[in-house]
């Protein structure tokens, strides 16, 4: 109960906190964003998770959103964010929803394997198709807001804020989403599917629509890492980029829909460092801090707010 | 009285077992009706084909005079079927009041219509908003105590409460309840049965009951099937259908010789 209502500030709160601070640290922004938009993807999971279901392929709707916004701009001009981002909701909506007619009928293992395997069909795809530039993909026209560029000093800033309010939105969203009628059969569904059945609710139904959502968010976290790396290619939808988003998943826990951030600001930092400090074993390091997340903390990093806070749920 | 459930030769064969022979029964409104018979009789299969969850391979469910006999469970539950389980299906890390939450999420989701986002925003056959519902659903099986606590923790006789509370909540106007009291002392049998009966009445449903214990049986049912070997072998008034001679013998195993008995191998 005290969560529900301490959710929506803890949001604001960082929103605010994270505008605040991006122009003390312009060196960080870009750090910040990629990790914002991986932030979107991995909340997708979130959702995912809490219904029972592992993706191993949310490289595939990534994908889908940085080359909408990729081909908005390079092929007819569209260089408008919130249009971009608007291109990638809906290719990567329209594809999870069409998808999601067949996932929906598969748990557990065979759901992400069968996940995994249509990722790696659009990266095929990709890399044969030599007007989208094949393997090497294509660099992003430059995007803008409202007519300005979002480059230089003030633009990336503002690419930045534009990055928080859309997670913070996104956030929540899912927030809300979860006290729905529809949205509390997340947990129902992982924990009793004849139940809910016999509540009278389709269980394939709410499973087709948690994932288009998912897919959905994870088309923003593409676009988003598009328009602040300028480059997509099909890496995006390659396996290991999917399995990023569930180590960060894992690594953040479900427990708030705050988690995927905080965990993917963490991920970006971890790897960064150990890039820097060593190039050759930088996974090492990941792995590392992967095996100490696992053993003692078990539930993700949100466990430790919670432990805090007297074991409230 | 009008007929609520009708079924007509319902069949079921699991390869060599024959589950249901022939079953045609037909239940009337406000009836309370106690389903006996050994274990593998054929109760609990009788049950699932009514609500869907088996599909007979032969025969016919009505309810309300519509052939459901197509459908699937969420649909027959939407008309208006409730069902609990022998072996309580709780969502066992969500707290008893979100179990609730849950179910009455769900009756107010299908209350409003399809592919319009402001539907009522009171449950229906409450007229209460969802939190609200729930507590009161709580409150009335007697689980308030139990609220925040996950129902994966819960003692037996509770869960079995919640699971119960959760099906009666969507106020079905045919409750099936496998084997209530199963799994649960013996004391607290007769406090189950009086809770469900109480919740029962103020809702105006039709009972069918899948029981063992013939104390409950006798206390409760205003007609009971006797079960055996896929058969409907006795169909009556308690005191009537206790009194039947195949019944004794082969379902509450109080008669030992076949003497006077002898119907039911027919």
């Amino acid at each position: 109960m005290n969560t529900d209502k301490r959710t929506p500030l803890l949001l604001l709160s960082s929103l605010l906190a994270l505008l605040a601070v991006g122009p003390l640290l312009p060196e960080w922004q870009f750090l910040a964003t990629l990790a914002l938009g991986k932030g979107l993807v991995v909340l997708g999971l979130l959702l995912l998770l809490r219904t029972g279901l592992v993706s191993f392929g949310q490289g595939l709707y990534y994908c889908l959103g940085g080359y909408a916004a990729g081909v908005m701009g390079h092929y007819w001009g569209v260089t408008d964010a919130t249009l971009l981002l608007l291109a990638a909701a809906l290719v990567s909506g329209v594809a999870a929803a069409v998808l999601g007619l067949l996932l929906a009928r598969y748990r557990a293992i065979f759901f992400a394997m069968l996940s995994l395997a249509l990722s790696m069909i659009l990266y095929g795809l990709l890399a044969k198709s030599q007007t989208l530039g094949s393997t090497d993909g294509f660099n992003l026209a430059p995007p803008t807001l409202l007519g300005f560029p979002l480059a230089g000093y003030e633009g990336r800033y503002a690419l930045y804020s534009l990055a928080c309010v859309l997670a913070f939105l996104a956030a929540l969203g899912l927030h809300y989403y979860f006290r729905t009628p529809l949205g509390r059969l997340a947990t129902a569904i992982r924990d009793n599917e004849i139940r809910v059945e016999y509540l009278g609710a389709s269980v394939r139904g709410a499973v087709h629509v948690k994932y288009t959502i998912a897919g959905v968010l994870a088309g923003l976290g593409g676009a988003l890492t598009g328009m602040t790396v300028g480059h997509i290619d099909p890496e995006m939808a390659y396996w290991t980029t999917s399995g990023e988003f569930v180590f960060i998943a894992i690594l953040s826990g479900t427990g708030s829909v705050a988690a995927p951030f905080l965990g993917s600001f963490i991920y970006e930092l971890v790897r960064t460092f150990a890039y820097e400090y060593s190039p050759n074993t930088w996974q090492l390091a990941l792995g590392a801090v992967m095996l100490l997340i696992i053993v003692f903390l078990p539930a993700g990093l949100w466990s430790l707010f919670r432990r805090r806070q007297g074991g409230a749920a | 009285m009008s007929v609520l459930l009708e079924t007509r030769g319902l069949h079921k064969r699991f390869g060599a077992v024959v589950a249901a022979k022939d079953i045609s029964v037909a239940i009337e409104r406000d009836s309370v009706v106690g389903l006996i018979g050994t274990n593998g009789a054929g109760k609990t299969t009788f049950v699932n084909m009514v609500t869907g969850y088996l599909k007979p391979d032969q025969g016919s469910v009505r309810f309300k005079g519509r052939d459901v006999t197509p459908l699937h469970p969420r649909q027959i539950t939407r008309l208006g079927v409730g069902r609990s389980f022998q072996i309580p299906q709780l969502y066992d890390s969500l707290s008893a009041y979100d179990n609730v939450v849950v179910a009455l999420g769900i009756a107010l989701r299908n209350a409003r219509p399809r592919w319009l986002a402001r539907g009522p925003r009171l449950v229906p056959g409450y007229g209460l908003p969802l939190e609200e519902a729930a507590e009161q659903v709580l409150e009335r099986f007697g689980l308030a105590e139990f609220r925040d606590r996950p129902a994966g923790v819960l003692p037996g006789g509770v869960r079995k409460l919640l699971d119960i509370a959760m099906t009666l909540a969507l106020k079905p106007e045919l409750l099936l309840l496998d084997e209530p009291t199963s799994g649960v002392s013996s004391e607290e049998k007769f406090a189950i049965m009086d809770r469900i009966m109480r919740a029962v009445r103020g809702s105006g449903a039709t009972v069918l009951f899948v029981e063992h214990d013939m104390d409950i049986v006798s206390r409760y049912a205003s007609r009971v099937l006797a079960f055996y070997d896929g058969r409907v072998i006795a169909d009556g008034a308690p005191a009537e259908v206790l009194a039947d001679p195949d019944v004794q013998l082969y379902v509450t195993g109080t008669r030992t010789t076949a003497e006077g008995a002898g119907h039911a191998d027919d």
